[in-house]
């Protein structure tokens, strides 16, 4: 048994810097890859994608990868697991064996965990007794069962030890959290037992570390940003593990970034509610119990974490198609910009009543102005402001009410307040709402499953 | 003696839905003793007017010197529902660091 393992993040989201992961592999010693790319919203895309073809579906970045990191990674060992599968973990893993044979390479194991995806089975499982009932809001999901675009369970860290003991190279999932990612080999090479939630927490806590990618090495840091060396080679974080659940984040040295108390605790909070009760399908973590220290040379050391029981439910992330929204902007310079700015949203207003358009929301906001910070953005001098954009948003169930408002928008720089700029690349097209459905479901009316392809 | 947010803490901001969460983390021991006795609930809840139109949840990490607050109903929807700018509140930790308060010396 290993006393010690290097897992890298090559990804903090589908469309990070596409040769984070090739540095992770290249820059020093790692033994596990892993690589989140599954957004709440991207399941319903890759759902789109392989509705108009079958063997798309998961993220298409992954053989391109592949082609790059592959001998290494069989010459070094390291392992590679990701969620990048989405909805067709089998086609990924399929060009996966393509790019293998490209390559020359003689042998090859990837395991492909499946069973998540219950898009087909939902009238099933409400047959069941379970309603999937929205957590936050309690409504019943036959209301947009006919809508539905994706609904996927999102399993933990055993499918991928599985994978693992059965000798797997590279695990493809579908819908798995992201810390089950960086847990899962830390329960595979020290044997960790199931019911050690300490352990399970310590694992899962460093997961939640590594899931953002850079984030955790000084990526978006708002504690002295500019002390952050050579942001543009930085390099995404490493948890080195050790089998009493001590972890330590750190990089490679020979890249940029950084890691400190300040890189690591932002990151421990980021997207957390209840500190408490972290809950994922292997553990609930309590986040008040790590202790974080700085042992300097760009190594923070997490450890004596506390957790409890997993809950007898998995989450589902479902989704459904809810209308159709549009977007675009117009920028006003000196003199009076926001003033103009002002008159141009009052007028657009007045024409889409005019034409009798249905919206559920139309919303300005004036960037450069307040369009982050809102009733708190510091009220300027007129004469002080440079220029303002105006960017305006509508949302309808109503296609053409959108499509339209995607044409009114150019014609008030003939029609509206003058030294008016900045529209470029056409009109604002109507894209779909893909409203999200989060529930729950007992464990045991799904089955992960994992399943093999070889190169022998 | 009026003490600005931004001079003691940083933090971190995203999204949960429609709920955005603003972790917001002293530099040092004597920062959290200050945070954690003036960023209050209500304080928090007040400076959002206008942005959060949910209820403010709170709660305390002594062992990061940080307390995490959750704002709900505040990102117009949320996920691609949202028409905001910002709809996964990323610069609310920001907004949040604008905050002053009055202390005794």
């Amino acid at each position: 048994m290993k006393e010690k393992i290097r897992i890298a993040s090559g990804q903090g989201f589908w469309g990070d810097l596409i040769d984070a992961p090739v540095a992770q592999v290249n820059a020093g010693q790692i033994d596990y890859l892993v690589m989140d790319y599954l957004a709440e919203v991207t399941m319903s895309i890759l759902q789109k994608q392989k509705n108009k073809n079958p063997d798309h579906g998961y993220a298409r970045d992954i053989p391109e990868l592949m082609e790059k990191i592959l001998p290494q990674c069989i010459e070094k060992d390291i392992k590679v697991i990701t969620n990048g599968g989405g909805v067709n973990p089998v086609s990924c893993a399929k060009e996966i064996i393509k790019v293998a044979e490209k390559l020359n390479i003689k042998k090859l194991k990837i395991g492909v965990v499946l069973g998540d995806n219950i898009v087909d089975s939902i009238d099933n499982i409400i047959e069941q007794g379970c309603h999937l009932n929205n957590m936050e809001t309690g409504e019943e999901i036959d209301l947009h069962k006919d809508k539905l675009l994706s609904a996927n369970v999102y399993f933990g860290a055993f499918p991928i030890v599985e994978a693992l003991k059965n000798g797997a190279q590279i695990v493809i999932t579908g819908r798995t959290t992201d810390t089950g990612l960086t847990l899962a080999p830390m329960i595979y090479e020290f044997g960790w037992d199931k019911e050690n939630y300490n352990l399970m927490s310590a694992g899962t806590v460093a997961g939640h570390i590594l899931e953002c990618g850079a984030q955790a090495s000084g990526g978006n840091l708002m504690a002295d940003w500019q002390g952050v060396e050579n942001m543009a080679e930085i390099g995404f974080p490493i948890a080195e593990a050790y089998s009493n659940g001590e972890i330590i984040i750190t990089k490679h040295e020979s890249l940029g970034g950084k890691v400190s108390l300040e890189t690591v605790s932002e990151q421990l909070l980021y997207e957390i509610g209840d500190p408490k009760n972290y809950i994922t399908p292997d553990c609930v973590a309590d986040f008040t119990s790590i202790k974080v220290q700085d042992l300097g040379n760009n190594r923070v050391k997490i450890f004596d974490i506390k957790g409890f029981p997993e809950t007898e439910f998995y989450k589902v992330s479902c989704s459904y198609a809810d209308g159709f929204t549009a977007s675009g902007s117009l920028t006003y310079s000196w003199p009076q910009a926001l003033t103009k700015a002002k008159a141009a949203d009052k007028i657009l207003r007045q024409r889409l009543k005019n034409l009798n358009l249905q919206f559920d929301e139309i919303r300005t906001e004036f960037i450069g102005y307040d369009a982050t910070h809102g009733p708190l953005a510091v009220k300027l001098d007129e004469n002080l402001i440079n220029e303002v954009m105006m960017r305006i948003a509508v949302r309808s169930k109503d296609y053409k009410s959108v499509e339209r408002f995607g044409r009114e928008l150019a014609p008030l720089i003939l029609t509206g307040p003058p030294s008016v700029t900045g529209f470029a690349g056409g009109r604002p097209k109507p894209s779909e709402v893909v409203a999200y459905w989060p529930a729950l479901i007992p464990k045991n009316l799904v089955q992960p499953k994992v399943e093999y392809m070889e190169l022998v | 003696m009026k003490v600005k947010l931004i001079d003691i803490a940083h933090g971190r901001s995203g999204d949960k839905g429609d709920a955005a969460n603003v972790g917001i983390i002293a530099y040092d021991d004597k920062g959290y003793d200050i945070i954690k006795k003036h960023l209050t609930k209500e304080r928090v809840k007040k400076h959002f007017e206008g942005i959060c139109f949910g209820e403010v949840e709170r709660y305390e990490l002594p062992n990061l010197r940080a307390l995490n607050f959750v704002l709900n109903n505040t990102l117009g929807g949320g996920g691609t529902v949202s028409l905001k700018f910002d709809a996964q509140g990323k610069t609310l930790a920001a907004a949040l660091l604008r905050m002053e308060f009055e202390i005794e010396e």
